[in-house]
């Protein structure tokens, strides 16, 4: 059932009244129109009460009219679609939506928690430091969850976001960023000279200001010349009109961001559109145009439901048709929170009285004046029922409204200004901060956020300041024609809060900060702003204190014996307004969070039920489990079995390879392998071991010498990217006269790895007879360019990871699929199997070969074993380094092998070491596990490690320590070669 | 940011990987008497200015060119932008 009484409706306003919207409030139904905001509707239906405090959970109703809202915050939609914290002031209204308010229980009309506002001498600036300081287990698991219930704002649906959202790039000559009068000017001017231009503004229509005031602009309405000016704007292929695009932030070298709320104001996005759009704009020129907001005067209870800034006030009864109750009151301290009694009046609402701290306070609208007077409190349970004023003379007198606007002056938005480091400056004209040296290249500023407040002032300065950018630039805008606009003066008197009283007088409402809490912070010696911020927590959340910081400044300075800019304000930094997660991640979601790269053999994996493992971007197999098996180390030592008794294949696309060629091609490896490469023969390859500059390992792999200046360098998989970007700063910026070019060539060839002692018989049926593969022919460590299946042109390298009889085999990536196949079919009569990366690591830990887990970043060529292959007859990159007194100590770490001395038990990779009988401390630490697997071919768990001295320790029995688990294990030091130590097999 | 590639124009700081101050083209020669000292400094020890800074980009998604960008600190200005092999040559590297 529809409650259709907007009893607070008035007549005229930017709504369509010929249309109703339905749309529901904590469960009860309401109808508002087009045009409206869900804050606008609820104050049409008498609703002031629409939300509960932060931390007191005192009731609130809407203090602004606009983004800059502290209290109005609600959830939207529901299930999937349910959005936290969300602005009523901003949410435009459609048919069917469901809002709820947040942060209370079980009612928002009745809150438990709202007994806190009754503790609220506990809850004062800095509680949670001094009250959750000790013991400190308690915080984790006690306080923080009991702060976080209680805290709390709105509450996350925890399903999939349904909507999509995007990410989109701009470019432009000028971006004006708010389409207020000065926007407007702005943007006519530069767009009638052909500019690229970007008019950006966060409302769903433009005009800024002028939609919430009754001035006339030349001979016709406010709205009528805005109406007028976006039509010319539209029609010109140059512009960019952009509503509901709120500019976040302003960052190095023209660039802002942005979101555009695409379908927001829509039930459920449009097929094909995404909810929201991030955009990052590059601009050559840009002009803040982003108006000005007014400040409250803090008194006691003034957070009561009903109680808003006049200019919302005012915005509310001109634009939306609406007054928050039939009798209201305005406070101020200047001329403008005249006008909103005046446009109330006009309204036909009763307006009690003006109450101006200002003595002399001129008469502008027709009611009672009361100058000289203020507002010291204010009645109403849920809502406000009358004000307390205490007059010029001293009497105390009460009055009776449902609404009370407060004006204390405006303040320019200077957010934009400071992102950059720019600090605003001190205007005693305005008494407020305008943008100083904006610190942002290319940025200029104009009307009200400049401090130029009139509308005016705002059209004249909006056309200047974009001739003036565009001239920058070399674009001659000429002048255009500016309509007679209102030139008001401002007239006002600095008045930040009402002394009089000792309750509680609210500067920050949602952070429910007190100008107590600011004089305790001072009293207890955080003074500077930044520290008030964080202590009082003072302008902090979604609003990021827009209508409070200045209250707070004011009464800092005030304290501390200084003037408002000697003090200063916190730093500003993007976003303008919050900005949802899933606007953030835009299409970079779940799976699309990087781009998958797939192997060649992929197709082949997937239809032989390969389980895969990412590996960086790589999804590679890991095994391919058969019917029958049910486990997957039933499955890997299948696999290993088959590869060592017969013959298997593995893809191994994914390691780097690098072709590099050039006449200086073999000096240039000299210099970046620490092991010689120069006297390479044409048709060998050779393990290479590569160090960083600093003596430690960085990557290794095997470098073929296809002729006399080509070589194939191939790279760990996860350091391709990282080695490719070393090896061209070693040839730009170390020797860049070296005739050496590079190009990754990673993903051109398919490479797969096969295995086995049957590797060489399978092998000869594929490559064509013409090449000799014998072992005479080929021998361990050769390679070759020949063709395989009857003329498709391949590489061949005699190498092995495995240690078994092995080959690596290339051919073009579109070719791989296909080879696969072949040697899948080829291999038959042979029982080849294809074997995946689990199985390849369990042979490479058999066979003792260092891998990502050994080469850590941490360890160097002595702690690999191979510190004698360190060249010292030659300059290597980490070669000077590595001879290092610290990395050469007779106990260095030396990779070895580990065997349980107990079969049944297993060695753990990052287990430490400890000699037996020696506490276990990181003071007696001899070393670690660094891989750890199951040998089907020793039949036993076995490790590789790290221990101090080795090579001289094998046969000792140490423990293999796993303070995370508890387990203690006996190990017996081996050698890391567990299978074939001699190399036969490899060269058989 | 925006980098002004001294081949391609304006490129998107985002193309580029960073990779630290620009002394890292002065290496040492490991002849030198001193070399264990020298290569010290010159791994290990960089200078921080609150001011202009010489520094290497890699244009990682672009053409692959090492750039030395001379870079404000304070105001992310940057001032020139050169081939990172034209600075090398200049500093008499070679081979």
């Amino acid at each position: 059932m529809t409650d259709n009484k907007q009893t607070n409706r008035l007549t005229g306003g930017q709504i369509d009244t010929s249309r109703s919207l339905k749309f529901s409030f904590d469960g009860k139904n309401y109808a508002g129109h087009p045009g409206d905001t869900l804050a606008s509707a609820l104050l049409a239906n008498n609703v002031r009460l629409m939300g509960r405090s932060f931390k007191y959970h005192r009731p609130r109703g809407v203090l602004t009219a606009g983004s800059e809202e502290p209290n109005a915050l609600v959830e939207l939609r529901s299930g999937a679609r349910q959005e936290p914290n969300t602005r009523a002031t901003t949410a435009e209204l459609f048919d069917g939506l469901e809002a709820k308010s947040q942060n209370r229980f079980p009612s928002l009309k009745f809150d438990a928690m709202a007994i806190n506002d009754r503790f609220s001498h506990f809850l004062t600036a800095g509680f949670y430091y001094k009250t959750f300081m000790w013991p400190a287990a308690f915080w984790e698991k006690l306080y923080e969850p009991i702060i976080r219930k209680a805290a709390g704002l709105g509450s996350l649906s925890l399903q999939e976001d349904p909507d999509e959202y995007d990410k989109g790039f701009l470019h432009c000559d000028l971006l004006i960023i708010g389409g207020g009068p000065s926007g407007l000017a702005a943007a006519l001017r530069s767009g009638r000279a052909g500019a690229q231009v970007i008019l950006a503004d966060e409302d769903f229509v433009f005009g800024g200001r002028l939609n919430a005031e009754t001035y006339e602009i030349g001979d016709q309405s406010g709205q009528a010349w805005i109406a007028a000016a976006i039509a010319e704007l539209e029609a010109m292929p140059n512009v960019r009109c952009m509503a509901r695009t709120s500019v976040l932030g302003a960052f190095d070298h023209g660039i802002y961001s942005a979101v555009e709320r695409v379908s927001d104001h829509l039930a459920v996005p449009p097929k094909g559109k995404p909810r929201q759009i991030l955009w990052r704009i590059y601009s050559k020129r840009a002009l803040v145009c982003a108006g000005a907001i007014e400040r409250p005067i803090a008194f006691e209870n003034n957070d009561r439901p009903g109680i808003m800034l006049a200019s919302a006030m005012r915005a509310y009864a001109n634009r939306w048709a609406v007054t928050a109750a039939p009798r209201v009151a305005v406070f101020t301290n200047n001329d403008d929170g005249h006008r909103t009694a005046v446009d109330l009046l006009a309204k036909g609402v009763k307006v009690t009285a003006v109450i101006d701290t200002r003595a002399d306070a001129p008469r502008i609208a027709d009611c009672e004046l009361l100058a000289g007077a203020q507002v010291i409190d204010t009645a109403g349970r849920l809502g406000l029922n009358y004000v307390k004023i205490q007059q010029a003379d001293g009497s105390e007198r009460t009055i009776e409204c449902g609404a009370l606007g407060v004006s204390g002056g405006w303040n320019p938005n200077v957010h934009m200004t400071c992102h950059q480091r720019g600090r605003p400056v001190w205007n005693d004209a305005i008494a407020a901060f305008v943008p100083g040296d904006t610190g942002t290249p290319g940025m200029s500023v104009a009307g009200a956020a400049q401090g130029d407040f009139s509308t005016a002032a705002a059209l004249q300065t909006g056309s200047d300041q974009a001739a003036a950018a565009l001239h920058d630039l070399g674009i001659d805008a000429p002048a255009i024609d500016l309509p007679q606009a209102e030139d008001t003066p401002v007239n006002l008197q600095p008045f930040w809060y009402v002394k009089h009283g000792k309750g509680r007088a609210w500067l920050d409402q949602q952070n429910d900060v007190t100008v107590k809490d600011v004089k305790l912070a001072h009293q207890e010696n955080f003074r500077s702003v930044e520290h008030l911020k964080r202590y009082t927590t003072l302008g902090m959340a979604t609003d990021q204190g827009k209508t409070s910081n200045m209250g707070g400044l004011a009464i800092m300075a005030e304290l501390a014996g200084k003037s408002i800019p000697e003090v200063g304000t916190t730093m500003f930094r993007p976003p303008y307004t919050p900005v949802p997660m899933g606007t953030m991640g835009g299409r970079a979601r779940g799976k699309h969070f990087h781009p998958v790269r797939e192997t060649p053999s992929h197709k082949y994996s997937t239809e032989n039920n390969a389980t895969f493992v990412e590996v960086g971007n790589w999804l590679r197999a890991q095994w391919f489990t058969k019917p029958g098996e049910t486990h997957w180390r039933e499955t890997v030592d299948r696999e290993v079995n088959a590869v060592r008794g017969s013959v298997g294949v593995c893809d191994v696309t994914t390691l780097g390879k690098i072709d590099i060629q050039g006449t200086d091609a073999a000096q240039f490896l000299n210099k970046v392998y620490a092991n010689a490469f120069a006297k390479l023969a044409v048709g060998k390859t050779r393990y290479g071991l590569m160090l960083r500059e600093d003596g430690i390992a960085m990557d290794d792999g095997t470098t073929a010498r296809l002729a006399e200046d080509q070589f194939v360098m191939t790279t760990t998989t996860a350091n391709a990217v990282n080695v490719y970007r070393h090896l061209e700063f070693v040839r730009q910026c170390l020797f860049p006269d070296m005739d050496v070019q590079l190009i990754s060539t990673t993903e051109a060839w398919a490479q797969y790895a096969v295995a086995g002692p049957n590797s060489r018989k399978l092998l000869q049926k594929i490559v064509d007879p013409e090449f000799d593969i014998s072992n005479e022919g080929f021998e361990f460590m050769a390679c070759r360019e020949i063709t395989v299946c009857g003329g498709l042109r391949a590489r061949l390298f005699r190498i092995s990871f495995s240690g078994e009889l092995a080959y690596e085999i290339a051919v073009p990536t579109r070719y791989g699929d296909a080879l696969f196949r072949k040697i899948m079919e080829a291999g038959q009569e042979f029982d080849v199997v294809p074997y995946g990366t689990e199985a390849l690591g369990v042979m490479r830990i058999e066979k003792g070969h260092a891998a990502g887990n050994e080469l850590n970043g941490t360890t160097t060529a002595l702690n690999l074993g191979m510190g004698r292959m360190v060249s010292k007859k030659k300059d290597s990159i980490g070669s000077t380094l590595s001879e290092r007194e610290g990395l050469n100590q007779p106990d260095a770490l030396m990779l070895v092998g580990f065997k349980p001395v107990n079969n049944a038990d297993k060695v753990t990779a990052g287990g430490h070491l400890m000699t037996k009988g020696t506490p276990k401390d990181a003071e007696h630490d001899q070393g670690y596990i660094t891989s750890a697997a199951f040998s089907p071919s020793l039949n036993s768990s076995i490790g590789l490690g790290f221990l101090k001295d080795g090579g001289n320790r094998l046969g000792e029995v140490m423990i293999l320590t796993t303070p995370l688990t508890g387990a203690d294990v006996e190990v017996e030091v081996v050698s890391a070669h567990f299978v074939d130590p001699e190399g036969e097999r490899l060269r058989a | 940011m925006i980098i002004n590639h001294p081949l391609l124009g304006p490129r998107d700081a985002q193309e580029f990987t960073f990779l630290g101050d620009a002394s890292l083209i002065d290496r040492p020669d490991w002849e030198a008497e001193n070399a264990a000292e020298q290569f010290y400094e010159y791994a290990y020890l960089r200078d921080n200015p609150a001011g202009l800074h010489r520094e290497l980009w890699f244009h990682e998604t672009g053409d692959r060119s090492w750039l030395v960008v001379t870079r404000n600190t304070l105001t992310h200005e940057i001032t020139d932008v050169e081939m990172a092999s034209d600075v090398a040559r200049s500093k008499g590297r070679s081979k």
